[in-house]
């Protein structure tokens, strides 16, 4: 690396929205052909200077230099131009148009007016996909995918584009270790083709994997920049939080009680079949399985987003009907949902109303909003799960990722519900709150609420779960207790069979 | 370089709970970007010209006498500003006031007595709108498209019912309503500005307003919240039908006749005023304050217009003008804050 001139070079960054400062002074060199990490907790900046290489935000001061020359990156576009590409945290596509047509939207050097070649169209998206090895069907809308085959098409759009520098914004959040694994050979690929990678992630162990040197942001100082190599994993998070994390320590599971919550033969074609499994009271119960096995949809089902077409849902041993969520609610389920944009936030509104949203009752008995019991719930909720923020009237959609998640976790702690469905809960949120939040989780459990956790990331699910579920193309494949629970018996059970997993295979 | 020594790590940091981020914009700042803002400038400034145009409107009492036509909208348009605010659109109101007013007109023809007659039209009122209701929230078509179609029904329902005569004859005490005045407020303003702090307050500070608010922006994250989504879009298109025929009958009091063509293009009129409001035609933004004075800055342009003896036509255009730079303006305000 040394001897190169750095591709990029950024010079005294500073960024403030509305008068205070969330970063400053950020000075950063990369490298071609590097795999540049970008650390910090939620909120410390990362994201923020993403933008602003992606010509989304604008600095307030700073330069930045490209191959050596002074460049001002004015809008999205004239950073494709300049070669730059940002993966969003949140992937931003168009739901309705299909994945081939996402792939090549805003791809620079299309004519305005020329003619689509859907063929063509198609067999290039195809290509792409084929090459981070996802089965995705390239003509179904936007709209239908998993958030981690949305993200999977993020970054094939971003490979499509040939950019000397890209931008990985927490890529790997909703990712299973298989998907990741195929992503970090196409970054050593890209590596290897002299190109510019910043990866940002909260899963310190992906940085080891493939990052050559880290950066780590607090509260939007720059506090250093090293080789992955030269650093403990302490010595990051010290950096990062200036605390050491406390590990999660299971609490067993000696206070199992009833059976809450009992689904017996739940089929949705094409989505999953005949899934049948009990959680009692004081339970955790992990789902684990590939991206695509369906587990998002069942607990979709569970829920009333989109309920099963056959099958039963016993809560408290009285069989129930669940249309919607309302109904669902009203029987003390609560989801959070893996898609915090679209399924989640209110974007325009307030932390606050975000937060109260699914506890109309208890902020309003009687049909007025009590402002005040709304903002000590909110505020109650904002310190307990440290959000940070600078006000509970900010809209959401100022927060930064992982504190957007934070306040859809903190909506559904606060509905208190009898069995809690968590889909990827700890999506972006850094490792000083996950800790916390665990302890969170296992209090829960202890007071005796039956909780169902899907998450993508093994040692979540393992520290976690008094028992692992699998599935495997729409099919429940095992039930695994926690002494026999591993990574290895996991992924056993996670890989299909057949040898194929498809989003829509499971109808077959 | 050296943020180390800027920022040293503390070897026993507290534990900080709230930190601060970006500050919010102070208060004034975010009134002062509100486009409901916009609408109170340009009142004023058009109250000011209208002024210097013709002394008739440094009276209060002319001004308010002259609004009466307008306001039988603008009662409509707060309803229909909460319905946009929701994420939807009803686009029937106007034909709704004629059919409800023709079934009026008829029952009364029939030998209903008035208060039968005017049930029968509140009753139409409550069905047109549960018509919309069940195609917008059952069969899930998109309002715009089903609202335009009811919009023709209801007004051929209106014509194959009343046919092309108007019906009048009604009592005198029924007559007259925008003649009817407390102090020098005609009846009609009244009722609009106690419907619209009913609605303000209802917008503002009961649950269900939080929740429409919530629905239009974002209706799938609504539903994930539990939120009974469809019930309530179907309750605004109910309170959009009834509310209609309560203006249907007003302007059946007014004009003292009913006739199929009753508030022609009214609809446009309505939306109109919602837009010059500030509401967001996307929905999840809005206020009835910004409706509320949108229904004074169209009387006081429309009333000085026709006093300055300004032709229909053009009056139109700059209507149209107005509904399109008011649009635009909305949609920079907010696009501003979204950032
Ligand atoms: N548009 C905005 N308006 C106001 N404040 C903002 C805006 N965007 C970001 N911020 C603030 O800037 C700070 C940094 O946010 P940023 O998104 O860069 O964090 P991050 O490091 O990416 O965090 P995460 O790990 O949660 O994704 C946060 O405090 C956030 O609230
Ligand atoms: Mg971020």
């Amino acid at each position: 690396m040394t001897g190169s001139a750095p591709l990029v070079s950024a010079r005294g960054i500073s960024k403030s929205f509305g008068g205070v400062e969330v970063l400053r002074n950020v000075d950063l060199d990369l490298m071609p052909g590097e795999v540049h990490a970008l650390l910090g907790e939620n909120g410390a900046g990362k994201s923020t200077f993403a933008k602003i290489l992606a010509g989304v935000h604008r600095p307030t001061r700073g330069t930045i230099e490209l191959g050596g020359k002074p460049v001002e990156i004015q809008s999205p576009i004239a950073a494709q131009r300049l070669g730059i590409t940002l993966i969003h945290q949140e992937p931003i596509s168009f739901p309705d148009l299909s994945v081939a047509e996402n792939l090549v939207i805003g791809q620079v050097g299309g004519k305005p007016l020329g003619r689509v070649r859907w063929a063509e169209l198609a067999k290039e998206a195809r290509r792409l996909m084929s090459l981070l090895n996802v089965p995705i069907d390239v003509t179904v809308p936007m709209r239908g995918l998993s958030i981690a085959d949305q993200q999977m098409v993020e970054i094939a759009r971003a490979l499509a584009s040939d950019s000397r520098l890209i931008i990985m914004d927490e890529p790997t959040a909703a990712l299973t270790p298989k998907e990741v694994e195929t992503l970090f050979t196409i970054v050593r690929r890209l590596r290897e083709e002299g190109r510019t990678i910043i990866f940002i992630s909260h899963r310190l162990e992906e940085v080891r994997a493939i990052c050559d040197r880290v950066t780590i942001f607090r509260d939007g100082d720059k506090i250093e920049t090293a080789t992955t190599a030269s650093l403990t994993d302490a010595d990051i998070i010290r950096r990062m939080i200036g605390r050491p994390v406390a590990d999660y320590l299971h609490r067993g599971t000696s206070h199992v009680g009833d059976v809450a919550l009992s689904v017996r033969a739940l089929t949705l074609p094409g989505r999953f079949e005949n899934i049948s499994f009990d959680i009692r009271k004081g339970e955790i119960v992990g789902l684990g399985g590939l991206v695509g096995a369906g587990r998002t949809d069942v607990a979709r089902a569970i829920f009333g987003v989109a309920p099963a077409t056959s099958g039963v849902i016993e809560i408290d041993g009285k069989p129930v009907t669940i249309k919607e969520p309302t109904d669902a609610i009203g029987l003390g389920i609560a989801l959070v949902s893996e898609d915090r944009a679209i399924a989640g936030i209110f974007r325009s509104l307030s932390v606050e109303t975000n937060i109260t949203a699914a506890v109309p009752k208890r902020i309003a008995p009687k049909g007025i909003i009590r402002r005040t019991v709304e903002k000590a719930l909110a505020k109650e909720s904002v310190e307990k799960l440290s959000i940070r923020l600078a006000s509970v009237r900010q809209p959401i959609g100022e927060l930064s990722g992982g504190n957007q998640q934070k306040a859809i976790l903190a909506r559904w702690l606060l509905a208190e519900p009898d069995i809690l469905i968590l889909d990827e809960p700890t999506r972006g949120i850094d490792i000083g709150v996950k800790a916390e939040f665990y302890d969170m989780i296992g209090e829960l459990a202890a007071g005796g609420r039956a909780i169902l956790l899907i998450s993508s990331e093994l040692p979540e699910l393992l520290a976690l779960s008094d028992r692992i579920l699998v599935m495997s193309e729409g099919k429940l494949t095992a039930d695994i207790p926690r002494a026999e629970a591993s990574q290895e018996t996991i992924m056993h059970a996670a890989v299909p069979r057949s040898g194929r997993h498809t989003v829509s295979g499971a109808a077959a | 370089m050296n943020s180390i020594e800027k920022s040293p790590i503390p070897a026993t940091p507290p534990r900080v709970i709230v930190r601060e981020a970006a500050a919010p914009r102070p208060r004034w700042q975010v009134w002062l970007i509100r486009p409901e803002v916009v609408t109170l400038l340009l009142l004023v400034i058009a109250a000011i010209v209208a002024t210097r145009l013709s002394p008739f409107f440094a009276d209060l009492g002319f001004i308010l006498e002259s609004s009466t036509y307008y306001i039988e909208f603008a009662i409509v348009a707060l309803v229909l500003t909460i319905v946009i605010i929701s994420g939807e659109i009803d686009l029937s109101p106007a034909a709704q006031m004629a059919l409800s007013a023709c079934l009026f007109g008829t029952a009364f023809k029939a030998g209903a007595p008035i208060p039968v007659a005017m049930g029968v039209s509140l009753l139409s009122g409550l069905v047109m709108g549960a018509f919309n209701g069940v195609l917008v929230t059952v069969l899930r078509l998109p309002s715009i498209i089903v609202t335009i179609g009811t919009l023709i029904l209801y007004r051929g329902l209106a014509q194959v019912l009343a046919g092309d005569k108007s019906i009048s004859g009604f009592p005198s005490w029924f007559v007259g309503i925008d003649y009817r005045m407390v102090g020098i407020v005609p009846v009609p303003v009244l009722i609009f500005i106690a419907a619209s702090i009913l609605l303000g307050l209802f917008l503002g500070i009961t649950i269900y307003g939080r929740q429409i608010y919530q629905i239009g922006t974002s209706e799938i994250a609504a539903i994930h919240a539990g939120i009974r989504v469809r019930r309530i879009k179907m309750g605004l298109f109910i309170a959009s039908g009834l509310v209609s025929s309560i203006a249907g009958l007003m302007v059946a009091s007014r004009l003292g006749s009913v006739r199929y063509d009753l508030a022609t293009g009214g609809e446009l009129t309505m939306v109109l005023i919602v837009m010059l409001g500030g509401t967001y035609i996307f929905g999840g933004r809005g206020s009835i304050l910004g409706t509320f004075l949108a229904a004074w800055l169209l009387v006081i342009i429309a009333t000085g217009m026709t006093v300055a003896n300004i032709a229909i036509n053009a009056q139109l255009t700059v209507m149209g003008l107005l509904l399109i730079v008011s649009i635009i303006a909305t949609n920079a305000i907010y696009a501003r804050s979204q950032r």
